[in-house]
């Protein structure tokens, strides 16, 4: 993977920079030594890695600020990185950039159970925001599978999504405000407390923005009351296509489902024999459906659902019965990754998103890339919204094997695209899709998205090499190219 | 003034080509139902999506439609409701409101300014509902953002950025966005008290419940005196009303638990049935229970704040409405104080949120601030992302920020 070329002043004026870095964040808040260095080399995505000029560990928005104005005044790249979690490399560093790591941004500052908020910094994993207010009856809706780790930042820059996005949508949807410093050192507030923005809507912009536009110090998010009842329902279908139909009826038929996922014949086997589930070794296609609300209507939504499935001849259908049994229904797809990971020496997890009603097609076609490439891949879906989790099974042992992994990859998202879907669901660009973003987007929509990431930092020192394959001077994007005369529609009336 | 109705989205790119090669700025309109809402476009010509239209896209078991911009709204909510489907945000028409018919906005146009009604509470904004835009930015050149499936972080959100962005960044041709169930049935539990602030507490500790209200409202004497329902005409005093919706059994369940919850010796309940829920939360929806005659502001705050402000609209003898729990009021303040916008803004200062002025007089809204003044660094901001689409500020020069 190919990162814009080192800034051979920035490189010789290390020593220097490091000495300035640390006068801003004095103490243990700036590590230069290399052995300390190799901890940031690498994000989730952990086939590409780089080692920092130093990592800025700041404590104080004003210290993030000073460090901002510092670097784009010298012309230091930024890397943010919250819990580097990322499956997309969003936080790999680059060689002539510092890593701005948020961790000491750790504290919940407010719970205001009267307008349904937690306030808290960035460095706040997603599941503390849950623990801190389940007590009151509580909780924070997205639920990234890697929730123990990640951090709200991290979520707000990827716009991160779960399994409980199809109901209640992705960070996005759930946060309110932020504060977020620019690259020139200037902090704004961006939404609050409130639920719709004054302006233009710049919260919607930097979430899921991937670093790029600034770093967050502060987070306000919306927090749901827990509902009353949550139960699953496991099914088992003999092909992809009939779970794939079900699941159509499912939403045809007016419910949406807290959770819907899907995971194919390779996933199953691995689940199973990772955790014991209990999911049938026989089936091709496992769906799990989970509804929640009051008690009524969920018992009632439940009946719907099992008739559906049976319609579409699954061959199991089995409710939860108790709070543990619905749990055991989710082991197995919740260990899913982990699963495939005790089967495969090393895996490559994509992360695409389709119209559903193409997901047996896509899947027929990955089946022959598999032969192609002769690569096994396993699939777990978040069947609801088309989002696609393809894992391709490899050994990096085996020399040439992860570049065919990723070649294997990026037909799969080439696919995604062709059948009216895009590249990234959840997981973000990152380094790992950028030089695929032309298969969606022609060169004038990715220059209009560059020059609003101009707007936001002129210097282009945040994230550099991520989201875009080419970058372009600000200066040169700006022009407008129009000439009097082209194109006429001569039936139209002139003014 | 002339107005422009291009029959596709490459003639009015050639349109907006023309305005940049001659830079004219353009005045851009859909229905033209909230022309009158924003400061007043500083242009000479105007150009409408009216004539782009139709359903181009449309999976109810895929939960997505599109539609080209000039779509009626009434259109697309008909198409859906054969479905049993639709936009979980309740767009209300603020034609009426604004001295124009009802029912004449366009899909574009719901979008373009981001209106949502009372159940934005619990389903979220349009924001939340928007997938996908094919627009044509003040480059003159046509591009897409977004995609059609509901998960998507492929590039910048730029549907969120341009939803709410009225016309200043770029023409919508085309939208995608994401249609739901809709509820089987609906009801609601009117609340009717004495004391204003007590009722809007209760609204806030009804969505605190896991009985999930998609309606929370309060209204003061005089406005629920206005009612077309009759319950909530004769009430006589304040009223807070929280609507449920879902399947039958559901409803009246939660119905029930809330009233228990929330019933307290002094405040008298009442239930309504489905047809006189819905008219009420049009009614709502649409600001029909203020005074027609006075100007209007848009309150968006916390929800405790909206209510802690509640002295103050009656020191100021205003005329009100609390929607969203509290966060959304909607003031129409006597003639003396109705455009005295930085005093009114002064009064919300140190809390989040802000303030708009949706109906006053053309010449008002010539020379005062209709949207919230930005803090200095985000007007900057807000400058240099207009420029980003159209730096030589030909879409709506002057809807949101004079000059821009």
């Amino acid at each position: 993977m190919r990162l814009p070329e080192p800034d051979e002043r920035i490189l010789a004026a290390r020593t220097r920079i490091v000495a300035e870095l640390r006068r801003i964040v004095p103490g243990e808040g700036v590590i230069d030594d290399p052995s300390e260095l190799a901890a940031y080399e690498c994000d989730g995505l952990t086939a590409y890695r780089n080692r920092p000029l130093a990592v800025v560990l700041p404590e104080t928005r004003e210290q993030v600020a000073a460090v901002l104005r510092f670097c784009n005044a010298e012309g230091v790249k930024v890397v943010p990185r919250g819990a580097g979690t990322s499956l997309s490399g969003g936080a790999l560093p680059v060689a002539d950039g510092i890593v701005l790591g948020m961790s000491k941004f750790n504290r919940i500052l407010e719970i205001d159970v009267d307008n349904r908020t937690v306030t808290c910094q960035p460095g706040v994993t997603n599941l503390a925001i849950t623990r801190a207010v389940e007590h009151l009856g509580f909780y924070y809706a997205p639920d990234p599978s890697s929730q123990i780790a990640c951090t709200i930042g991290g979520n707000v820059a990827e716009n991160s999504g779960g399994v409980h996005c199809l109901k209640y949508g992705l960070t996005t949807n759930n946060v309110l405000g932020v504060e977020l410093v620019l690259p020139d050192g200037e902090i704004v507030r961006l939404g609050g407390k409130h639920l719709d923005a004054g302006g233009y809507d710049l919260l919607g912009v930097v979430t899921g923005s991937e670093g790029l536009l600034g770093v967050v110090t502060e987070v306000v998010v919306r927090i749901l009351p827990k509902p009353e009842t949550a139960r699953a329902v496991l099914m088992a279908f003999a092909s992809v296509e009939a779970a794939g139909d079900c699941v159509a009826s499912i939403i045809a038929n007016g419910i949406i489902p807290a959770g819907l996922e899907m995971m194919d014949r390779p996933a199953i086997l691995a689940a199973e024999d990772f955790c014991a589930a209990g999911y049938p070794r026989e089936a091709e296609a496992l769906l799990i459906c989970e509804l929640d609300g009051p008690a009524a209507e969920v018992e009632d939504s439940i009946g719907v659902v099992a008739a559906i499935a049976r319609q579409h001849g699954a061959f199991l259908v089995r409710a939860s019965e108790s709070e543990e049994e619905r749990l055991r229904f989710w082991a197995g797809r919740k260990n899913a990754f982990p699963a495939v990971g005790r089967i495969s020496p090393d895996y490559y997890c994509m992360d695409g998103t389709i119209p559903r009603r193409r997901l047996a097609e896509v899947l027929a076609r990955m089946r022959e890339m598999s032969q192609t490439y002769g690569l096994r891949v396993a699939n777990v879906f978040h069947a609801g919204d088309g989002n696609l989790h393809p894992l391709i099974l490899y050994d990096a042992n085996v020399p040439g094997e992860l570049e065919k992994a990723e070649a294997f990859g990026a037909d799969i998202l080439r696919l995604c695209v062709e059948v009216g879907g895009v590249l990234t669901g959840e997981h973000g660009v990152g380094i790992e899709k950028r030089d695929l973003m032309p298969v969606m987007f022609t060169e004038s929509e990715l220059a209009q998205q560059q020059r609003l990431k101009c707007a936001f930092d002129p210097q282009q020192i945040l994230n550099p090499g991520k989201v875009f394959p080419t970058l372009h001077r600000c200066a040169e994007l700006g022009r407008v190219h129009v000439h009097r005369g082209e194109l006429r529609f001569a039936h139209l009336p002139r003014f | 003034m002339h107005t422009l109705f291009p029959a596709s989205a490459a003639e009015l790119r050639e349109i907006v080509a023309e305005a940049v090669a001659a830079r004219r700025p353009l005045e851009i309109l859909g229905g033209g139902s909230k022309r009158d809402y924003g400061r007043p476009v500083e242009a000479e010509a105007a150009v409408s999506t009216a004539e782009l239209r139709g359903i181009t896209l449309y999976e109810p078991e895929e939960l997505v439609m599109s539609a080209l911009a000039g779509t009626p709204l009434t259109e697309i909510e008909a198409v859906l409701a054969e479905h049993r489907q639709q936009l979980a945000f309740e767009p209300p028409d603020y034609g009426p409101l604004l001295g124009g018919e009802a029912g004449r906005q366009t899909i574009g146009g719901v979008f373009a300014c981001n209106l949502s009604g009372p159940r934005r509470l619990q389903a979220g904004a349009a924001r939340d509902h928007i997938l996908g835009v094919r627009c044509v930015t003040g480059f003159a050149e046509e591009m897409k953002a977004g995609g059609r499936v509901m998960k998507n972080v492929t590039g910048y959100d730029l549907p969120k950025l341009l939803c709410g962005s009225f016309g200043t960044l770029a023409v919508l041709t085309e939208i995608t966005f994401k249609v739901l169930p809709a509820a089987a049935a609906e009801g609601t539990l009117l609340l009717c008290g004495s004391d204003e602030r007590t009722l809007a507490g209760l609204l806030r500790r009804a969505t605190g419940t896991p009985f999930e209200p998609s309606g929370a409202a309060l209204l003061p004497a005089l406005a629920a005196g206005r009612s077309q329902v009759p319950a909530v005409r004769r009430a006589g005093r304040p009223v807070a009303a929280i609507r449920v919706e879902g399947p039958p059994a559901s409803t009246d369940y939660r119905l029930s638990r809330l009233q228990g919850a929330l019933v307290q010796p002094d405040i008298e309940a009442h239930r309504l049935d489905p047809e006189q829920s819905q008219r009420l939360w049009r009614e709502i929806r649409d600001v029909a229970l203020l005074s027609r005659g006075r100007a209007l502001w848009r309150l968006s705050l916390p929800p405790t704040a909206g209510a802690e402000l509640i002295p103050w609209y009656r020191d100021l003898g205003a005329e009100w409405l609390l929607d969203w729990a509290g966060g959304l009021v909607w003031l129409a303040p006597p003639a003396a104080y109705a455009f005295r916008a930085a005093e009114l803004r002064r009064a919300l200062a140190g809390r989040d949120g802000h303030a708009t002025l949706v109906r006053a007089p053309r010449e008002i809204r010539e020379r005062i601030e209709v949207f919230e003044p930005q803090p200095p660094a985000l007007q900057r901001l807000g400058e240099r992302i207009k420029l980003s689409f159209d730096p030589l500020r030909i879409l709506n020069r002057g809807r949101m920020v004079a000059g821009l």
